[in-house]
């Protein structure tokens, strides 16, 4: 806690405001619902709906579905990036950011019902189909950062003897997170909201919720579950802050 | 591991040749550098100067390989490096760069220990060797070990700069405008502390600067480069200014080239003067009596360590009854190696027409230094016109 507190030291009040602010609002938020849930006059579908265990094993699934396909972006898109901003592969990124922006483009539910044609239903597909998705955001950030890296120290660190792996993994990578973490963040928010159409392939999560709601004409169950999607978009985003805070080599201003 | 260039057992300079080295860039009709052939002794400053763009960097570059050569050799104690593992060879340069070039998210002391943590020195060697070198740049070690760079001022950067070139005790250092980027005072001291480390080190030193004072005050040898990096006047300084090879070297050393020579003469190449002085705790009574006896009017106070403290009229001096401790910072104190143009300044502040003089590492006292005897010098220098050799300086001039 107290290195949490050092680490804050330095941010905006905006930044700090957003940090104790968000967790504030999502358990206010949460509690409302809650009182809402206990005093609601439900019908009987609703009520064996909207259940704590129902909605805990569905944020869970969501949950799951988000943090591989972050993993997966991250994973991937760190690397993709940082070579295409090698000398030798430059001229490989104007290509590679076109298929990552229409991978963006494209809508997700298109890509994730094509791809579950093709390879079959279940929680691999949504995984793949969500990571196609998130990825432009890391795959540009880690290239707009790589680039941002002040080439004056570059070659000061190649010049104290640093070989080309230790200066990426020491000085350049260091250098260029904060800004690929703010794209994993952006990822991370990105993943949550399109995680609700997961439900379509049969992979599970939140978006069940609204889309039993929708078909069903029941308002107090696809609300539900639009705010219980809205939350774990605010508590990644969150997450993401804290983790970004503690990833951040210290000296950087 | 190829490392044979790495360090001289003594830990000194090492001999540093050029042979016809060229730099041609991809898609440049005339080579950057074209056939450069120079030698460095061992232990020697070579201060390279000359026009905005005509490949210094290049040639510096090229010396630790951050620049390919397109062709020649370059031998570091007789053996070729261009054939040799860059990384390796880099570890075994000092490479000290404008404004310090410091990784900005590493602290003062990570970023000093780079290369010993490089050559796998342990943990303890480099904690030592990072506080000595702290020490030697003058910045506490318990206040800036753990800053960041960007909590230093620009002459501390600079300062962690150069400790960190030398980290490792290469043999040799390649310098690239040091000092550009500091304000004139920091960088006189910078250049000061520099001369100090270099004269207890000898290092090989390659320095590149845009300013011709610098290089005058700073190198045992002077290269003057032209367009292409080809060789205008390679030399040590007293004789560039003497006898300057043509117009385009005449040019570049400016017009005060006479008074330039006063970067070039240490304040102990001078006879110092021996004005009468006292202890602090003396009985004022009999400093006045020796003094007046002496027909003199003013005394230096010297401490029990033999250092000044201050330099009074007896009749500031009268008040006290016993000579008194004087702890205030004399500007009116110059070190024997500093430049008489160094002297000059600090006697403009003396109301005695003259500076004390200092030398060792603890400052004895050593003498005067007095206006008129500067003033005379300087006279007899622009009879003698194009005659001048300097009288041989006490240290500086390289062994
Ligand atoms: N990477 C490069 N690619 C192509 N040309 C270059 C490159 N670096 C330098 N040059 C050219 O080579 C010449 C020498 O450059 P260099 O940097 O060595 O000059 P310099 O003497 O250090 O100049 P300055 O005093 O301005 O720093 C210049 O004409 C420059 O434009
Ligand atoms: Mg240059």
């Amino acid at each position: 806690m107290r290195q949490l507190l050092s680490r804050t030291a330095g941010l905006s009040r905006e930044d700090k405001g957003l940090l104790c602010g968000l967790p504030i609002f999502v358990l206010t938020v949460l509690a409302g619902w809650v009182v809402w849930r206990l005093t609601a006059d439900l019908d009987s579908i609703e009520a064996r709906l909207i259940t704590a265990g129902n909605i805990t094993q569905m944020t869970w699934d969501h949950v799951q579905i988000v943090v591989v396909s972050s993993v997966l972006v991250v994973g991937l898109a760190v690397p993709l990036g940082t070579l295409l901003t090698r000398p030798a592969l430059r001229f490989f990124s104007p290509p590679v950011m076109a298929v990552a922006n229409a991978g963006q483009a494209a809508p997700v539910i298109g890509v994730l019902v094509l791809l579950a044609l093709i390879i079959g239903f279940g929680f691999g597909t949504a995984v793949l189909a969500l990571s196609l998705y998130a990825f432009l955001p890391v795959l540009a950030n880690t290239i707009t950062g790589m680039r941002g890296v002040d080439q004056a120290v570059v070659e000061a660190a190649r010049g104290m003897g640093m070989s080309s792996w230790q200066v990426l993994l020491r000085v350049e990578l260091p250098m260029a997170l904060p800004v690929i973490m703010t794209g994993v963040r952006t990822s991370l928010v990105l993943l949550v909201g399109a995680g609700a159409f997961a439900t379509f392939i049969d992979a599970g999560g939140l978006g069940t919720l609204i889309q039993t709601g929708i078909i069903m004409f029941r308002y107090p169950i696809l609300v539900s579950g639009a705010i219980f999607v809205a939350l774990l978009a605010l508590m990644v985003e969150w997450v993401g802050r804290i983790l970004e805070l503690f990833l951040k080599p210290k000296g950087l201003a | 591991m190829n490392q044979t260039t790495a360090t001289a057992p003594d830990g000194s300079g090492a001999q540093l040749e050029l042979v016809d080295v060229v730099k041609k860039y991809p898609g440049q009709s005339r080579p950057a550098v074209d056939g450069l052939s120079l030698t460095v002794p061992a232990g020697q400053t070579v201060m390279f100067v000359g026009p905005s763009g005509c490949g210094k960097t290049t040639s510096l570059k090229m010396i630790n390989r951050l620049i390919e050569p397109t062709s020649g050799q370059i031998l570091i104690d007789g053996e070729d490096i261009t054939g040799q593992d860059a990384t390796q060879l880099r570890r075994s340069i000092g490479y000290v760069i404008q404004g310090g070039g410091l990784l900005p998210h590493m602290s003062v002391a990570e970023n000093i220990g780079l290369v010993p943590g490089l050559l796998g020195w342990d943990k303890a060697r480099t904690k030592g060797r990072v506080e000595e070198l702290l020490e030697m740049v003058g910045l506490d070690p318990a206040v800036y070990r753990d800053r960041f760079p960007r909590e230093l001022s620009g002459g501390q950067q600079q300062r962690v700069g150069v400790a960190r070139g030398l980290a490792a005790d290469p043999p040799v250092i390649l310098m690239d405008e040091p000092f550009g980027a500091v304000d004139p005072i920091t960088r006189q001291r910078l250049q000061d502390e520099l001369m100090s480390i270099q004269e207890e080190l000898q290092k090989t030193i390659v320095c590149v600067t845009h300013d011709i004072d610098e290089a005058i005050k700073l190198g045992d040898q002077i290269l003057i480069l032209r367009e292409g990096a080809e060789i205008a006047q390679y030399g040590a300084p007293e004789e560039i200014l003497a006898a300057p090879a043509d117009d385009f070297v005449a040019d570049f050393i400016g017009s005060g080239s006479k008074l330039k020579q006063l970067s070039l003469l240490r304040v102990g190449d001078l006879p110092l003067s021996q004005p009468q002085t006292c202890r602090v705790g003396e009985s004022v009574d009999e400093v006045v009596r020796r003094v007046e006896a002496a027909g003199e009017r003013s005394v230096v106070i010297l401490d029990a360590q033999n250092r000044p403290k201050e330099y009074l009229f007896l009749r500031s001096l009268k008040r006290h009854q016993t000579v008194p401790v004087f702890s205030h910072e004399l500007q009116t104190v110059v070190d024997q190696r500093s430049t008489l143009s160094d002297a000059l300044d600090a006697m403009l502040v003396s109301s005695h027409g003259g500076a004390m003089v200092t030398g060792g590492s603890r400052g004895d006292y050593l003498g005067v230094i007095s206006y008129d005897t500067v003033t005379e010098h300087i006279r007899t220098l622009q009879t003698q016109t194009g005659q001048i050799r300097a009288v041989p300086s006490a240290g500086w001039e390289a062994s």
